[in-house]
């Protein structure tokens, strides 16, 4: 199925979960947070298969600033 | 005092008069007076908060001029202390606004007293553990704070209500290791970038204070122009460490006594027990011994003639920064060895 990851198109296999999502790319769910169709995404939520048109965006912790 | 010369900002509907006089009653603490803490400062004091603190651990040096906007080539020449350059500066500024400099270092022993009485706190720090151990604070005594963070083109900005809307910990449980995220030491950082997370979180900090609240997380990338704004309704985890079941991890956790001081080849030392303020003449006629001592009304600098290049920059409350080196454990054997354990 077609979601959006980031602003991009992707395909994914049905069932593909937040967390299976979050790993693809290498990250840790508990360092991220994760936006699903503009609402933030609470962690027991992140088991739970996405839909197709999904709009994911993972937003990074930031620690910058000096 | 004339509120005239807040006109501009009274006439906005969203502030107006009434607005004006709860800036003036609120008391906030900036954590950081750096390419973010000096552009909050700034826009807090000209805006006519009653009371600013200003925490900053550092001195001014010439590649924070890029950014930092309340600076100088005199300030990072003379090494002025951070918050006591950003102090005059604004005090020339708005002498209507109580503005108290602190230079510290701001660690679990301290964090709780520093935040004390605030109305709110803005974050201008640089590191990640400092901004855990804000949330671990701020929660703890119901103390509302406004995250921000920058780095390269890209920035993050929440206002964190303790209670009511998530916590950093309940968007991020987990912190980042250390050295596991880019740092403006490594990556550099925009200074519009940093600039605009910085007037994000001033807009968030007066919206909460004229009573008006906005409960989301920002996310900004300069360079592409977008801004993002994410829903926060209904986001506090009910498993949350912090803010549920009130477990301060990073208030408890024993204060980190040695911190390399990333890209600046120095090594920040924190004494184990309070250095009594009189001791400082003491030191510097102990130090005159083992180098070239000069004395300054924010700190002892001592260039050691048996270890150069070691440099040691002694504040008042003890704590060291040893120049010259980026390895912890050289850093406390010349500080054991010269000022003592």
């Amino acid at each position: 199925m077609q979601i959006q990851v980031n602003g991009e198109q992707r395909e994914v296999p049905e069932g593909t979960t937040v967390r299976a999502l979050v790993e693809q790319f290498n990250m840790k769910p508990e360092k991220v947070a994760i936006e699903l169709n503009r609402r933030l995404v609470k962690s027991d939520r992140y088991d739970a298969p996405l839909k197709e048109g999904d709009q994911i965006e993972i937003v990074t912790f930031v620690g910058g600033g000096s | 005092m004339s509120i005239d010369r807040y006109h501009r900002q009274t006439l906005l509907p969203q502030i107006g008069t009434q607005g004006q006089e709860r800036l003036r009653a609120a008391s906030i603490v900036l954590i950081g007076c750096g390419a973010l803490g000096t552009v909050i400062a700034d826009q807090l004091v000209r805006a006519g908060i009653g009371k600013v603190r200003i925490v900053d651990r550092d001195i001014v040096e010439l590649t924070n001029l890029q950014r930092q906007v309340l600076f100088t080539e005199a300030d990072a020449r003379d090494e002025i202390p951070k918050a006591i350059a950003a102090w005059k500066r604004l005090g020339a500024i708005n002498s209507d606004v109580a503005i108290e400099p602190v230079v510290a270092d701001v660690h679990a022993g301290n964090v709780e007293e520093i935040v004390g009485g605030a109305s709110l706190v803005m974050d201008g720090t640089d590191n990640a553990q400092t901004r855990y151990l804000l949330n671990d604070a701020c929660v703890k005594h119901s103390i509302p704070w406004v995250y921000g963070a920058c780095v390269g083109v890209e920035g993050r900005t929440m206002l964190v209500r303790p209670g009511v809307t998530p916590c950093l910990r309940c968007i991020f449980p987990e912190p980042p290791a250390a050295g596991e995220l880019p740092t403006c030491d490594t990556v550099g950082v925009l200074a519009s970038a940093a600039n605009i997370v910085a007037s994000l979180q001033v807009v968030a900090a007066m919206k909460f204070l004229v009573g008006e609240s906005s409960d989301s997380l920002i996310t900004l990338n300069a360079w592409s122009a977008q801004i993002r704004s994410i829903d926060l309704t209904d986001a506090r985890r009910a498993d949350c460490p912090t803010c549920e079941a009130r477990q301060f991890d990073f208030l408890d956790r024993p204060a980190n006594h040695l911190v390399s001081l990333c890209g600046r080849n120095a090594v920040q030392v924190q004494p184990s027990s309070k250095r009594a303020a009189s001791d400082s003449s003491l030191l510097a006629e102990r130090l005159s011994s083992a180098g070239d001592v000069q004395t300054t009304p924010y700190f002892l600098r001592c260039t050691l003639r048996e270890s150069a290049p070691l440099r040691l920059t002694i504040f008042p409350d003890g704590r060291t920064i040893v120049h010259g080196t980026n390895d912890p454990t050289r850093a406390r054997a010349i500080y054991d060895r010269y000022i003592g354990s």
